[in-house]
């Protein structure tokens, strides 16, 4: 504390100088936030995936579909300790830019499988009971500003009821949260009984989409993919089984590298940034190197002097990460209604606020240490006599 | 008189480019304590060279030197750092103050390297300050100053750590003769009423009058010595 005076002497010798080194940290670590909740929202379905979840798809294609029939057969194979049907809807509500997923699911079997979603008991046990329920995810609820026991008239884009019509009407008997702001995003879904979807629909009686297996060892993940994939090789309904984040992250895929993306954009910040401020902080110690000759004329030591010089690195860099992470952190509520909720939700984990730590700790380091160690290295009677 | 500064065969060699240049050559001096000397003598004689190993900011090449006891040309880095902090006061030609400081900012610099708590580093300086003059522009910057302000400032944060010896490099070199008799008077008085022991470079004849004892150097050698009337 006895060097802060020295250090803030330092750092704002040049006031609008530091004010505008300050600003170009700040405004790349605001995009750092913004960006990794991006890549966050992308990857969440594989961030949140239980290790002891498998999805079988058809081999070839997710939307071929399966027969209901493999559910008891997978139920058989060692290991399997509970498995769940479900089948994309298509679904549109009111108009063409309404879209969401709608899942035809058996109500029990599905919200067993994932025990990360909150509903509450009751509206677990009228889904249940109820063969035109459905429940929503609570942000799908907020946007469109449903009721409970309100009718939701769904159009599907692929299966028409058995009387030629595309809409299908359902009661909303429960919604559907979750405590973890990443596995939230999975929320944005509604589910219909799989029985009423199955009985009423024009076509594709006897099938599903694919299916969600619970397994009791997640080492076993893979014998057990294998085991099921056996059952229905060299049948007209062969399967692919993953583990679920396997799944996810190949979903994710289709929409493009996101993760990479992201990242190629931040390392091009992070070097303008490295390029910039190391520059401007040279300049800064070029400047000043008679005064840190003086310094160590007084009797401050090497060490104490490149740790001047290092901290004022720490300073500006450290300073404007946490200032621009709390600006992205305090973006992220404005940013999500933008979206209008049609974007999983964004948020700044605490994996991010590590993360940046670390990027700026490293920036830090890769800025402040040549002129630190340059300082070190002065001679003072040489720099006394401007000879630098 | 006891000699404070014993300086034995004193050698300095320096290389630029490939080439060496020999600033001192064979030097033998004592300084007593409580002594005022002026090393005087042309440019390149010598005599800032002299200073600076004096002062513990360079090392000789050749020879020995000591100060109050201590061989100061065998320190490391750090002990020779911490040895100047405690036991040397250094004034500039150009003050060499920090600008974004204030005065007493300034002043309190070596007391950052002490364990005194802020309040006595502050109340020391201020004492400082008053010594030379310079209570009331305390929390002035050094541009807010004159150039004779400044090198008493100078002077306040060179004996603000009470050290055993004050080190001057052409103190008056930069300011108007009526200032410079200020700030020669103000040495003489530390050194008179205070007991600290002054080596100043000058090669000013008038502010070497000042001192009790003038030294020369030619050429990286002592040519001659004279006591003061």
């Amino acid at each position: 504390m006895r060097y802060f005076p020295l250090l803030l002497a330092g750092l704002f010798r040049k006031k609008t100088r530091t004010v505008l080194t300050l600003l170009s940290v700040l405004v790349a670590f605001v995009l750092f936030g913004l960006l990794q909740a991006v890549t966050l929202a992308f990857e969440s379905g594989a961030d949140t995936a239980d290790a002891k979840r498998l999805l079988t798809t058809a081999r070839y294609s997710i939307i071929e579909p399966l027969p209901m029939a493999y559910l008891r057969r997978i139920e058989q194979v060692p290991g399997v300790v509970g498995v769940a049907s479900a089948d994309w809807f298509g679904a549109k509500y009111q108009n063409e830019s309404n879209a969401f997923p709608v899942f035809a699911v058996d109500p029990r079997r599905y919200l067993d499988m994932y025990p990360e979603f909150t509903i509450a008991p009751e509206e677990r046990a009228r889904f249940v009971a109820t063969r035109t329920g459905a429940v929503a995810g609570r942000r799908l609820v907020d946007r469109y500003g449903w009721r409970l026991g309100q009718r939701l008239p769904i159009a599907s884009e692929i299966h028409p009821k058995t009387d030629g019509s595309m809409t299908w009407e359902f009661e909303l008997v429960g919604i559907l949260d979750a405590e973890d702001p990443a596995v939230r995003g999975n929320t944005d879904v509604v589910l219909i009984s799989a029985a009423y979807f199955d009985e009423a629909r024009q076509f594709g009686r006897g099938k599903t989409g694919w299916y969600i297996v619970r397994i009791a060892d997640a080492g076993q993940a893979r014998a057990s993919a294998a085991t099921i994939d056996r059952l229905f090789a060299n049948s007209p309904d062969e399967t692919r089984t993953q583990p679920e984040k396997e799944f996810a992250v190949g979903f994710a895929k289709q929409i493009g590298d996101i993760g990479a993306l992201v990242t190629r954009i931040l390392l091009a910040v992070f070097f303008t940034i490295l390029i910039l401020t190391g520059n401007t902080m040279a300049q800064s110690i070029r400047e000043r190197i008679p005064e840190l000759a003086i310094l160590k004329t007084l009797g401050f030591s090497d060490r104490t002097v490149t740790a001047l010089v290092l901290a004022e690195a720490f300073a500006l860099i450290l300073g404007g990460g946490a200032i621009g992470m709390g600006a992205a952190t305090a973006l992220m509520p404005a940013v999500n209604r933008s979206t209008g909720g049609r974007f999983p939700p964004l948020f700044v984990s605490p994996d991010t606020w590590l993360l940046a730590l670390v990027v700026a700790v490293a920036l830090a380091l890769a800025i402040g240490l040549p002129p630190a160690l340059r300082v070190a290295r002065l001679k003072i009677v040489d720099a006394l006599a401007g000879h630098r | 008189m006891s000699a404070l500064v014993e300086i034995r065969g004193v050698t300095k060699v320096y290389r630029r480019g490939g080439e060496s240049i020999e600033a001192l050559h064979g030097v033998d001096l004592d300084i007593g304590r409580g002594e005022f000397v002026a090393l005087m003598g042309p440019s390149g004689s010598g005599k800032t060279t002299l200073l600076n190993l004096i002062g513990g900011l360079d090392r000789p090449t050749a020879g020995s030197l000591t100060v109050d006891a201590q061989r100061i040309d065998q320190l490391g880095g750090g002990a020779l750092a911490r040895w100047r902090a405690a036991s040397v006061g250094f004034v500039f030609q150009f003050y060499n103050l920090l600008p974004v400081l204030s005065a007493q900012r300034n002043v309190e610099l070596p007391l950052l390297l002490t364990d005194f708590p802020a309040a006595e580093r502050r109340r020391r300086a201020l004492i400082a300050l008053t010594l030379v003059g310079l209570r009331d522009r305390a929390r002035h910057r050094p541009r807010e100053l004159s150039g004779g302000q400044e090198q008493r400032v100078a002077i306040a944060r060179a004996i603000v750590s009470d050290p055993l010896l004050l080190v001057c490099d052409e103190p008056t070199g930069d300011l108007d003769r009526a200032t410079a008799a200020e700030v020669l008077g103000l040495l003489q008085t530390l050194n008179r009423e205070h007991g600290k022991t002054i080596v100043m470079v000058t090669h000013d004849p008038k502010a070497a009058e000042y001192a009790g004892r003038r030294i020369h150097l030619d050429k990286g050698t002592l040519t001659a010595g004279s006591e003061a009337a």
